[in-house]
């Protein structure tokens, strides 16, 4: 069983619902992402969702551009990042690694040659923002077979029929996209969510996790009762950018903390709770 | 079939040139695109959709654009005749506008109130924000600080159109971030709004229908070559920034393969200097961006670079995926030429002809001037004059050290 799978196996046991951060690798520079992913960890991340920074980010908000320009300042790279795994790994062997980008540095590395390193590297699952299913046929097979997950996207806007491509070819889980809009946006639906979730989530046979625009433990708690999993990223980006460097670290885990003790208080435990 | 009328049905179904473009997007946006997708195939069969489009081009472009033959730069050139499709003369001064009034008569088919546009040069922005004016849409124009500063006069000219244009400072502050910015735009608004994409790249459909609704100007050449210079000519040529208007006039000509089919990228400094924007003719490695697989001038860890242009318009790392195919399968070449080469064609038209060319068009004017002078004076070159360069008046006067 996948580490992916172990994870949501252990939490569906517990009555927990996931904590999945997000950060750009290399931000704000190559050596604070090990310390941080470590804090996310003792804040309670349950996974990890490490962003690959990319000169063109298309699907994110101002707040991750930022963090992808800071990576690429200090030369991060998709080898670099596959190297900040491999030392997490090291001292880490149970909490999922889930790379986060955009097809070209992947292309540019060879997209078998980088499913092999990734493997070794102990990532667990890839998720491609600009490979919708249709254009990830190739490399959906070639993350299976080094074992590793290969996550989609599903949106407000899909169609039903686009649930069943993503079940056919994803699995870990899947992430659904909270709002129509980039990274860090502030609209978020929790009617629409609420809506939409049981369907996707028999539809895929897969957990549901949800992100793009959750802000705070409110926010999180909420979108908890219906989704199995709970995705922060550009919050948890602002308040490195807002931390003096060394402090970033406790910073992110006390934020963390509180995001993990709202999901698990009793009011947002449970898997078949309705809001 | 005789050999040089071969067939060709480019792109398949989901949008592939070969092994170039398709649609790499994020998830919320497929769904727009195959509404968009759909909403297309619905416009074609429809002959009131064709019907407004022609009105619309001969009434408020102005077109058929006329073809000119360039007699006294071509005589001093000393070579083969030169022939001027003049794009320069269409309504807002260059061949964008075709391309956005298909494109906003499907908004409005589609009942999408707001437009979007990327732009570089600014023809793109002026030309969006002219449509959404006659059509009474809102439209929002996003341009890199660094061409705002390169664009002045356009940037009045959107406004003055009613336009609203949003400076975008991430990245290289150019075209490429614009483009990312308006796709960061549609991503939000995606119920109301319609990106209007100025050239044939982006995702899928945005490539073939640019292309279908820049075909107009070979279309046009077809007739008018035999009436005005007797044959078809030798050489198509034309500048390629993403590649509207050279795919827009080599589309017509694709069948006829013994009509060679010319692309001029921007060298820039100089390939050698790696300060250009020609990933076709420097051979740079294929990759994915705005969401379609082509040539990408990219770093050796997939980042893409900043390139160089005298010309705005042609400040693009990335080319329409059905030019990459083209260069594959052979059926067309692409060369490059410098931003000097490009200036000394612009003054050369402006003493010998009359005309003021745009920078962009100046490229395909300079490889013409290059390869004219070895060639017999019965052979014929068929320029595609994309635009008018009034708007570059401040760059070329830089470069002369005037100060207005
Ligand atoms: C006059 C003119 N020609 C050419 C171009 C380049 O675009 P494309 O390669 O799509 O024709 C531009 C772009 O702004 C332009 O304004």
């Amino acid at each position: 069983m996948s580490r992916i799978a172990k994870t949501f196996e252990t939490l569906r046991g517990q009555g927990r619902k996931a904590l999945i951060p997000f950060i750009t690798a290399g931000d704000p520079d190559p050596d604070m992402t090990l310390p941080l992913m470590q804090a996310l960890v003792e804040g309670g991340a349950d996974i990890i969702e490490l962003g690959v920074p990319f000169s063109d980010p298309m699907a994110d908000g101002p707040t991750i551009q930022r963090a992808s320009e800071r990576a690429l300042q200090h030369g991060m790279s998709l080898r670099g990042v596959l190297g900040i795994v491999s030392a997490f790994r090291r001292e880490n062997g149970n909490t999922p690694v889930v790379l986060m980008g955009y097809a070209n540095p992947i292309e540019a590395y060879g997209t078998d040659v980088f499913a092999r390193d990734a493997q070794a590297a102990g990532v667990d699952g890839v998720l491609v923002v600009d490979y919708p299913p249709e254009e990830c046929v190739e490399f959906s097979a070639s993350l299976r077979d080094h074992d590793l997950d290969p996550i989609f996207l599903l949106a407000p806007t899909s169609t039903e029929q686009r649930y069943s491509e993503v079940a056919a070819l994803g699995s870990g889980y899947l992430y659904y996209v909270s709002l129509k809009g980039v990274t860090g946006a502030g609209h978020l639906d929790f009617d629409e969510v609420a809506r939409r979730i049981p369907v996707i989530r028999e539809k895929v046979g897969m957990p549901v996790g949800v992100g793009f625009g959750i802000r705070d433990a409110a926010s999180a708690r909420r979108i908890a009762q219906v989704a199995d999993a709970v995705v922060i990223g550009s919050r948890i980006i602002e308040e490195i950018e807002n931390s003096p460097r060394d402090e970033g670290p406790a910073r992110v885990r006390a934020f963390l903390r509180e995001i993990r003790m709202a999901l698990d208080s009793k009011s947002g435990r449970g898997f078949e709770e309705k809001p | 079939m005789p050999m040089h009328e071969l067939p060709y049905h480019q792109p398949d179904a989901h949008g592939h040139f070969g092994r170039y473009g398709g649609s790499f997007v994020a998830e919320t946006l497929k769904p727009a695109l195959d509404e968009l997708l759909a909403a297309y195939a619905d416009a074609q069969r429809d002959p009131a959709f064709r019907a407004e489009f022609e009105y619309d081009l001969k009434h408020y472009v102005g077109r058929p654009s006329p073809i000119y033959h360039a007699k006294r730069w071509s005589k001093l050139l000393g070579g083969a005749q030169i022939y001027l499709k003049r794009e320069d003369l269409n309504h807002t001064g260059a061949h964008k506008v075709n391309n956005c009034i298909g494109q906003a008569l499907l908004a409005r088919r589609m009942g999408k109130p707001r437009v979007i546009a990327e732009t570089g040069a600014g023809q793109h922005g002026v030309a969006t924000a002219t449509v959404a004016a006659r059509y009474g849409m809102e439209c929002c124009v996003y341009m890199g600080s660094e061409d705002i500063k390169r664009q002045a006069a356009n940037v009045y000219r959107m406004k003055l159109l009613g336009a609203t244009v949003v400076p975008v400072n991430s990245g290289s502050k150019t075209l490429k971030d614009a483009l990312n910015e308006a796709m960061r735009d549609w991503v939000t608004n995606v119920g109301n709004t319609f990106y209007i994409i100025g050239t044939v790249a982006g995702p899928h459909p945005y490539p073939m229908l640019v292309r279908d609704f820049q075909t107009v100007i070979g279309t046009e050449c077809l007739t008018q070559m035999p009436e005005l210079a007797g044959r078809q000519p030798d050489a198509v040529i034309a500048c390629v920034g993403g590649g509207s208007n050279a795919m827009g006039i080599f589309y017509s000509y694709i069948p006829k393969t013994d009509v060679r089919l010319i692309g001029v990228e921007a060298a820039g400094f100089g390939l050698a200097t790696g300060k250009h924007a020609a990933p076709l003719t420097a051979n740079s490695p294929v990759g994915v961006l705005h969401g379609n697989r082509t040539y990408l001038m990219q770093d050796e860890n997939g980042q893409i670079i900043e390139t160089h242009s005298i010309s705005a318009g042609l400040d693009y790392p990335g080319v329409g995926p059905e030019h990459a195919w083209l260069k594959d399968s052979g059926r067309a070449e692409y060369v490059a030429v410098t931003d000097d080469e490009a200036l000394a064609a612009f003054h050369a038209l402006c003493r010998l002809e009359g005309i003021i060319p745009a920078l962009e068009s100046s490229h395909a004017l300079a490889y013409a001037a290059k390869i004219a002078p070895s060639m017999s004076s019965d052979k014929l070159l068929l320029v595609n004059l994309s635009g008018r360069g009034d708007k570059d008046m401040h760059t070329v006067a830089e470069k002369s050290g005037i100060q207005f």
